[in-house]
């Protein structure tokens, strides 16, 4: 993605919203705004028109690292061989209870 | 084909066969790239237009409840554009590019929205005809295969159920009226009904892009497809209503459970298409001067943040020494 210096847009903003109180707020778009406070106000009007939300992060999206889908292997096939990881893996008579 | 890129090309096939969404920042080819950002702001502008015929009804809207009601679709289609512009972003366009693409005569928008708004029953002939009709589409692209694209028509279509109800309800209010009121509706039908039956798009055999966007899954069904189940879904809808479907060449058909209808007019169908319907230069000059002469906002509060921005570095500044 190239940014264009001669113009100078509002910069993009990803959006995190607590649909309600005990649940991690949750990513849910982006917008552009001038600054963090605008960027709350819009993603209130954007994002949370019919109760969607208690609460709102923004975060300016260059400042989010992503890991790359060419890491996908690397990171995450090394949990797929580890069952131990799981309380299926460890057998148990039926006869012990509340474990 | 190099095989390095034969090989790219299979396995993200294989992805899309099996039935798994693209990622922004997953390797897809150009072309599906081109397709969904063209696709896709094309969608976006789509709301953004479509906000003008509904916006000059606000001010004459018949009461309250129907002035909130009306203030609040028009104020949904506004967040559908933004919405849909975000997905475009995910895939590397520049939003002020693709308004740019629009205002240029570049870049379409669906071309229900160069047809006049004349009576308050026309607002409701847009909330069912037409908001039906995009409603029909986008059930169908809440499965499309590009994952931002998806969760941006999953949010859309929870909203414009209310868009469809509150223009039928409209439409029932009228019907149940005054014989002066149950004309304008069927007036209303009278000239919303073909140009609803257009937006799915031109017949298959015509469809330049069907083919690998099916293929691709960005599009699950085929114009003809979705324009049939609309047809079938609707027409007992304006039954209910006691008014008539101009089309004389309408008629169940109990081979096929389904309707068969007339020939749309496709001359009108790419007039309209080709910028010479009635309303294009109205509503492109009306998109434009928002554009302009909001210029300065944009401006002003770009300024006003850095300032900001400034005033805190320097007040840091200074408490650090």
């Amino acid at each position: 993605m190239t940014t264009k210096s001669n113009k100078k847009n509002w910069p993009l903003w990803e959006i995190f919203i607590r649909s309600k109180n005990g649940l991690s707020h949750k990513h849910v778009g982006s917008l552009h705004a001038a600054d963090a406070e605008m960027a709350i106000e819009n993603a209130r009007d954007v994002y949370t028109r019919r109760n969607e939300g208690v609460s709102i992060w923004v975060v300016e999206s260059k400042y989010i690292t992503a890991s790359s889908p060419n890491q996908k292997e690397s990171l995450f096939d090394p949990a797929d061989d580890k069952v131990y990881r799981h309380p299926t893996f460890y057998n148990l008579p039926d006869e012990v209870k509340h474990i | 084909m190099d095989p390095k890129q034969k090989a790219l090309l299979e396995h993200f096939q294989a992805r899309i066969d099996a039935e798994e969404k693209i990622e922004p920042k997953d390797w897809m080819p150009d072309e599906y790239r081109k397709t969904l950002i063209r696709q896709i702001s094309q969608h976006a502008h789509s709301e953004i237009v479509g906000m003008l015929p509904e916006g000059n009804w606000i001010g004459r809207a018949p009461s309250l409840r129907r002035k909130v009601a009306l203030l609040a679709k028009v104020q949904d289609e506004a967040g559908h554009g933004l919405y849909l512009y975000g997905a475009a972003e995910t895939l590397g366009a520049d939003r002020e590019d693709l308004i740019d693409e629009l205002h240029q005569g570049k870049a379409k928008y669906s071309s229900i929205f160069n047809y006049p708004t004349l009576s308050w029953a026309d607002i409701g002939a847009i909330g069912w005809l037409v908001d039906g009709a995009a409603i029909m589409n986008q059930v169908m692209l809440t499965r499309t295969s590009y994952g931002p694209y998806a969760r941006a028509m999953v949010r859309i279509c929870k909203e414009e159920s209310f868009h469809q109800r509150q223009g039928y309800e409209i439409l029932l209010a009228l019907c149940r009226g005054t014989e002066a009121q149950k004309n304008m509706a069927q007036d209303a039908l009278n000239r919303w009904w073909w140009p609803s039956l257009m937006m799915f798009g031109p017949s298959d055999k015509d469809s330049s892009h069907t083919e690998q966007s099916m293929k691709w899954k960005i599009k699950r069904k085929t114009n003809d497809e979705l324009r049939q189940q609309f047809v079938d879904v609707t027409v007992p809808q304006a039954d209910f209503l006691g008014i008539t479907v101009p089309d004389p060449g309408l008629k169940w058909n109990e081979e096929t459970g389904h309707y068969d209808f007339g020939e749309i007019n496709w001359d009108e169908f790419w007039q309209v298409v080709k910028g010479n319907g009635p309303c294009n230069e109205q509503r492109m000059k009306a998109r434009i001067k928002a554009h302009e002469e909001g210029a300065w906002v944009r401006e002003a509060a770009m300024a006003y943040a850095e300032k900001r921005r400034k005033r805190k570095e320097r007040e840091e500044a200074v408490r650090v020494a």
